[in-house]
């Protein structure tokens, strides 16, 4: 299957055997023994995360919700306010550093490092398009969701570190819930890993594409997928604290939970690790069950609509807007609905979603073994 | 098999010695934690500050502390004339200036035994049922805020804005009015005013239909609120509660129908009480839909003033305001019903003075705070939060 997968594919930047052409090109540039490419490799998903974090994360976020509550957002910096953020960010760059008394320092200042760390590193496996990865691991899927762990030990850090009771309840719930939400959201994914195969994540968007487009996505391709599609993305909300899942940081009854003692520069690392993480689960549900970078235009006849709209370029473009449209729903979202209490969110976990989880897991092995 | 060696009292480690299970008890300190809430945190409505004592999330005691915005109210009122005591009350309830002016010029003017032009007392009742909805929809929309819903927030206060426009036009001031004054009306209200109120009514009522179904509509909002913070008609009654949070416990207790003032007693209206249907009868949500409700008998309330209210020809506001006020010497309690419940004046006169002797504001808010000892124990702090919000209090009022 995968063989015959990778035969139709066509891509004019594609020529050797490998896919990856790019990054594996970028791999071998080196200048007077520095190795550029690798720096290269690491810095194109960084300026990613860093752009979008400035243009769409912040920008996005307060124009959308300006939009559904009855305003305008931000008007006054740049036309439509386009430069708010670029100027909120040297008004933080600019604010002094403070590091509170009574807290402990070394676990205060690691923690943001920990956590933007974290969101970043899953970015490593992230197939941006059919040419670029940054490392085509074939525990791909794997890394990621362990990577995501991590962040619980930078959450847990700041609010441990703040030496604030605030902080460290929204630290030891931010835990509870991460570790949690990590189980339905692994077997979810695993039901889509099934599907593949694989848990080389270019190899799952590759077995992803073909003639007709979005008929190839695993969220079509069998009647189940969409459940585990639904629990992980459920799950996913949980897992970077987006509404109405956001009780780590509930401003309304933890002041800002664990990042309450946080200012300036740091308080950035933890947005910019907070919106790097909505890109990064976005990224992840699109490449498991919304074919990644693959096109979802089906071929019409002689309107070659796939054909014409894949490619490395095409890919990244894909990819990005399927990010993106996932990250909208959990703007949507988030401005929509109230939050749960600590143990309504533990039951839906405990209770709904793992269940639900591993009911999926059954019916898509039964799927894969019974129908071809 | 297994041997269980106790050591001291406390938490239990269990550790394994050669093929034994030993359970060795440590003197491992569990204590509740002292959390101070408030009084700068964003859900104490102002600058309340709640000692709690928490075990783990579970509030075991949350002991209101007053008095961050404590005013000398009553100290001032003893020191100025009796219409410069109207500015003050403005400042109680800040979200409903205009109620607390009504409540206190009808004080005085039961004092004085005034006869009040009957256009007056309709422009009264239409600019303080105007305000009334303007102070419920801030209670609604910060109650979502609260429970993390931000959306409803802002569709609230865009209608506000509109009943703050209206009351701008008739008194010039947007929160601080000083409009009602003793014996009349600072001025009669513009030349369009009653149009534009009405296309208000009309604008708004599909507006607030489209708030419930964003609020009550939303599972997670009904699953916070429903059986949360339930307070029994009997305590309530005890605690001396009053206005909404009275009725959301199931008693039918409404000032402007039990102990009726103004022009009130020709108007049709309901009074609010839950049916048990949607919620348990004292619980939060009880409570929030008491409020919800309340707007749209305050609507008709203003149509039915609309309809009655004389023609402003020849109409002179401030005919029946006393020149000097200098009351006989006796005392007075006079009381009204607020948007967050019963707010009463207790003003004594020497009858030399042209200034009050003593002046007492009961204030709803305090008496309904006091019941947070009773409310919050053994509750969640999500759910405290929860609590607080359907209590609704203005530390204006509650400090004075």
């Amino acid at each position: 299957m995968s063989t015959t997968a990778f035969s139709q594919f066509s891509m004019p930047l594609l020529m050797g055997n490998s896919l990856n052409v790019w990054s594996e090109a970028l791999v071998g540039f080196n200048i007077m023994g520095l190795p550029l490419g690798l720096i290269i490799i690491a810095v194109i998903p960084l300026l990613f995360i860093a752009l979008y974090s400035l243009t769409y994360g912040v920008y996005g976020e307060r124009k959308i919700s300006a939009f559904m509550q009855d305003r305008l957002g931000p008007m006054e910096v740049g036309k439509w306010g386009i430069l708010q953020t670029i100027a909120d960010i040297l008004k933080l760059i600019q604010k002094e550093d403070i590091v509170p008394t009574s807290a402990d320092k070394f676990l205060f200042v690691i923690g943001p490092g920990i956590l933007f760390v974290g969101s970043f590193l899953a970015y490593a496996v992230l197939p941006f398009s059919p040419a670029f990865i940054g490392a085509s691991l074939n525990v791909g899927l794997y890394y990621a969701i362990g990577i995501v762990a991590i962040e619980v030990v930078g959450i847990l850090a700041a609010g441990w570190g703040s030496n604030n009771k605030w902080s460290l309840y929204g630290a030891v719930r931010s835990v509870a819930q991460i570790v949690s939400y990590e189980i339905p959201a692994a077997i979810a994914l695993l039901c889509g890993a099934m599907m593949a195969g694989t848990l080389d994540m270019q190899q799952i968007n590759v077995l992803q594409s073909g003639d007709y487009g979005f008929a190839h996505f695993y969220l079509f391709q069998s009647p189940i997928a969409w459940l585990p599609f639904l629990i992980y993305f459920i799950a996913s909300l949980a897992e970077v604290n987006r509404a109405p899942f956001d009780i780590p940081e509930a401003e309304s009854e933890l002041v800002a939970g664990y990042f309450t003692e946080y200012s300036g520069m740091k308080f950035a690392v933890i947005f910019l690790a907070e919106y790097g993480s909505m890109f990064m689960v976005s990224a992840i549900i699109s490449v498991v069950f919304l074919g990644g970078w693959n096109s979802p235009l089906p071929n019409l006849g002689s309107f070659a609509l796939n054909t014409w709209t894949n490619g490395p370029i095409w890919g990244a473009f894909w990819m990005i807007s399927k990010g993106f449209f996932f990250i909208f729903v959990q703007m949507w979202l988030r401005w929509t609905l109230p939050r749960l209490r600590v143990d309504q969110l533990m039951y839906l976990c405990w209770k709904v979603l793992t269940p639900f989880a591993f009911i999926s897991f059954v019916l898509t092995a039964l799927w894969e073994i019974y129908v071809p | 098999m297994q041997e269980l060696e106790r050591v001291g009292q406390g938490s239990v480690r269990v550790t394994r010695k050669s093929d034994k299970l030993v359970i060795v008890e440590k003197d491992l300190a569990t204590e509740q934690m002292v959390l101070a809430m408030g009084p700068q945190h964003p859900s104490t409505h102002g600058v309340l500050k709640l000692e709690c004592l928490t075990d783990g999330e579970v509030i075991t005691e949350a002991i209101p502390c007053l008095g961050y915005l404590h005013r000398c109210f009553e100290k001032c009122c003893e020191n100025v004339d009796y219409p410069a005591i109207v500015p003050y009350t403005d400042r109680l309830d800040y979200l409903s200036g205009m109620n607390s002016e009504f409540a206190y010029a009808l004080a005085v003017e039961k004092l004085l035994d005034l006869e009040i032009p009957r256009r007056v007392e309709f422009i009264r009742v239409i600019v303080s049922e105007l305000n009334r909805i303007a102070s419920h929809l801030v209670a609604i929309g910060t109650y979502g805020i609260d429970l993390g819903a931000f959306t409803p927030f802002l569709f609230c206060f865009r209608d506000r804005e509109i009943i703050l426009g209206l009351l701008e036009w008739a008194s010039g001031a947007r929160m601080l009015y000083n409009y009602i004054w003793i014996g009349g009306l600072a001025c009669d209200v513009p030349a369009d005013f009653l149009k534009r109120v009405r296309e208000f009514i009309a604008y708004f009522r599909p507006k607030a239909v489209e708030l419930q179904e964003l609020l009550t509509g939303n599972e997670i909002f009904v699953k916070r609120t429903y059986g949360i913070g339930i307070m029994p008609a009997d305590v309530a009654i005890n605690y001396g509660w009053s206005g909404p949070m009275l009725r959301g416990s199931g008693v039918k207790w409404d000032l402007r129908r039990n102990d009726p003032y103004s022009v009130y007693p020709e108007l049709d209206f309901k009074v609010v009480v839950p049916d048990g249907k949607l919620s348990v009868i004292g619980d939060c949500l009880s409570r929030h839909l008491v409020r919800a409700v309340e707007m749209e008998e305050s609507l008709k309330i203003i149509e039915q003033c609309i309809d009655k209210i004389p023609s402003s020809e020849g109409f002179n506001s401030r005919v029946a305001i006393p020149k000097r006020i200098r009351p006989k010497a006796g005392e007075v309690y006079s009381r009204a019903e607020n948007p967050r419940g019963e707010l009463g004046f207790y003003i004594e006169s020497d009858g030399k003075s042209t200034k009050p002797v003593r002046c007492k504001a009961r204030s709803s808010c305090f008496v309904n705070l006091s019941a947070m000892k009773d409310l919050s124990k053994g509750q969640l702090i999500p759910d405290l939060v929860a609590i607080i919000g359907s209590i609704d209090i203005v530390l204006g009022e509650v400090d004075r």
